[in-house]
């Protein structure tokens, strides 16, 4: 099959047919890849909900230039040859996701202070780009009290902002789902069936999968802000996933276990609750080296990756 | 031989007059400003009897703020510490059990919260940072010490007393501006 030519913010990228707009920004990288909440590229089905990758479509084709008419999901549409895009380059797009990200905040709570995602937060992400500091609503807020779902992992489903990631997690990786979303419109919640608890041994990537800090981990529940802890790469042979994770610690106590994540915030490999949560010694790991945080994250804070060495060493 | 900078004088072996050599007129010379600075204002005050006037915005040590109710504002979330330049600042944060409602105002405080002192560098960072309004520099100042440990200010030191009494007035500390901006019931946070 011919690839097929696609313009997106002026940059022209070669992509297969088939490929949706956000993929084919993924590929040219940088600046102009939409900012995703709920589209999640290891989870088949997933995107479409929390509309914050939209963008301008300003010719259909080469075949039919025609814009279309409004703005498209970049994660639910697939291109098309001689197809111009246009994200941040269109002021009604930036325009559109500041308001998508104001109604994404409407139920949120404001306390990140609290909020152990705080500090790799997607959402938190989004509104410090896009957000404004007052809002227009004067509505009160929907408000739940925190539940444990499983013995690991507690819910604050005021932080939810419904991307239906967690579920089609549980869907995908297990064949007993014993969560999901009840009620419709603004009366939907994430929970599980009456007395149910998840229990499996993957849910703990409904963590790592979790855009906001409405999944978290009880085991590291409070017990220090992200940018205080240094993310280690490690391994260890275990037989029921890859065993490749982050150590995320604080001197030489490991305080939490994640999967990795990409520049996307999307797990490379989704690893099992034995890693996750029982394995909490340095002698349970093989620790491969200090993981690469981006510059401009809060996390890299005091986090030097190269061994920190004077000029005249280096230059010998 | 060449000097090397222009600031070096030459030594020069001239004899001294007469006048020089007797060395009264210098000596009476140094006397008269001695005893012209006795009439002076003095410089000093015998400290602590008297204390100086402080300026309203003064930056001294730190106070952790209880809300109206009594509560403890802070909730260790860790923006003072990381926006610490001197690193001075250190936290653990714990979980409010059910019954703490009217000791700690949001769901997680700090269980400790130190501040070193002798790092400190009283920029006002810290104050800046906080998204509670728990932390605020006073007008206060830090007692001297002979050791170093008592440097380490502890929550017992840090957190203003219960008593509505002997509550710590930072409110000279806020400008018009940012009183205002706090009214403003437009902004999320002010809600």
């Amino acid at each position: 099959m011919s690839l097929i030519k696609v313009t997106i913010d002026n940059i022209e990228v070669e992509v297969e047919p088939g490929t949706t707009i956000l993929n084919a920004a993924r590929k040219i990288g940088g600046a102009v890849v939409p900012p995703t909440m709920c589209y999640y590229s290891k989870l088949e089905g997933s995107g479409g909900k929390c509309r914050s990758c939209l963008v301008k479509v300003a010719q259909g084709s080469t075949k039919d230039p025609r814009p279309m008419p409004k703005l498209v999901a970049s994660c639910r549409t697939a291109v098309m040859d001689g197809m111009v895009v246009q994200n941040i380059t269109s002021p009604e797009v930036m325009e559109n996701r500041r308001a998508i990200t104001e109604f994404l905040l409407l139920n949120h709570p404001l306390d990140c202070p609290v909020c152990d995602q705080a500090g790799e937060c997607h959402l938190q992400d989004l509104s410090y780009e896009h957000g404004l500091v007052d809002t227009e609503t004067v509505e009160e807020r929907r408000t739940f009290a925190p539940i444990d779902i499983g013995d690991k992992i507690k819910l604050h489903m005021n932080r939810c902002i419904l991307c239906y990631r967690c579920v089609m997690v549980a869907n995908q990786l297990t064949d007993q789902r014993v969560h999901g979303v009840l009620g419709r419109g603004d009366h939907s919640e994430i929970s599980t069936f009456i007395t149910r608890a998840i229990d499996n041994d993957f849910s703990g990537n409904m963590i790592d999968v979790c855009p906001v800090g409405a999944l978290t981990d009880k085991t590291f529940r409070f017990k220090s802000r992200v940018w205080f802890t240094k993310p280690f790469d490690a391994h260890r042979d275990c037989p029921k996933c890859s065993g490749k994770v982050v150590l995320w610690k604080k001197g030489d106590e490991i305080l939490r276990v994640t999967g990795r994540k990409d520049k996307y915030g999307e797990l490379e490999d989704f690893i099992c609750n034995d890693c996750r949560f029982e394995h909490k010694e340095n002698s349970d790991w093989v620790i491969e080296g200090p993981r690469k945080i981006e510059r401009h994250s809060v996390i890299s804070q005091n986090h030097y990756e190269t061994e920190v060495r004077n000029r005249s060493n280096q230059s010998q | 031989m060449q000097a090397l900078t222009n600031r070096s004088k030459m030594v020069s072996n001239k004899q001294m007059t007469f006048m020089e050599r007797i060395y009264l007129p210098a000596i009476f010379k140094g006397m008269s400003i001695t005893l012209k600075h006795f009439f002076k204002k003095k410089a000093t005050i015998s400290y602590p009897e008297q204390t100086r006037e402080f300026s309203k915005i003064y930056r001294g040590r730190h106070v952790l703020k209880r809300d109206e109710e009594g509560r403890e504002r802070c909730t260790a979330c860790g923006l003072c510490a990381v926006s610490c330049p001197a690193e001075a600042i250190t936290m653990i944060a714990a979980e409010r059990k059910p019954g703490e409602e009217h000791l700690y105002r949001e769901e997680k405080y700090a269980e400790v919260y130190e501040i070193n002192m002798l790092r400190c560098i009283f920029c006002g960072d810290c104050e800046e940072a906080c998204p509670k309004e728990a932390i605020f520099l006073t007008d206060r100042i830090v007692k001297s010490d002979y050791e170093r440990l008592p440097f380490v200010y502890g929550k017992s030191l840090l957190v203003e007393p219960l008593d509505p009494n002997l509550r710590i007035d930072i409110s000279g500390r806020q400008t018009k501006n940012v009183l205002n901006f706090k009214q403003n019931k437009r902004f999320a946070h002010n809600r």
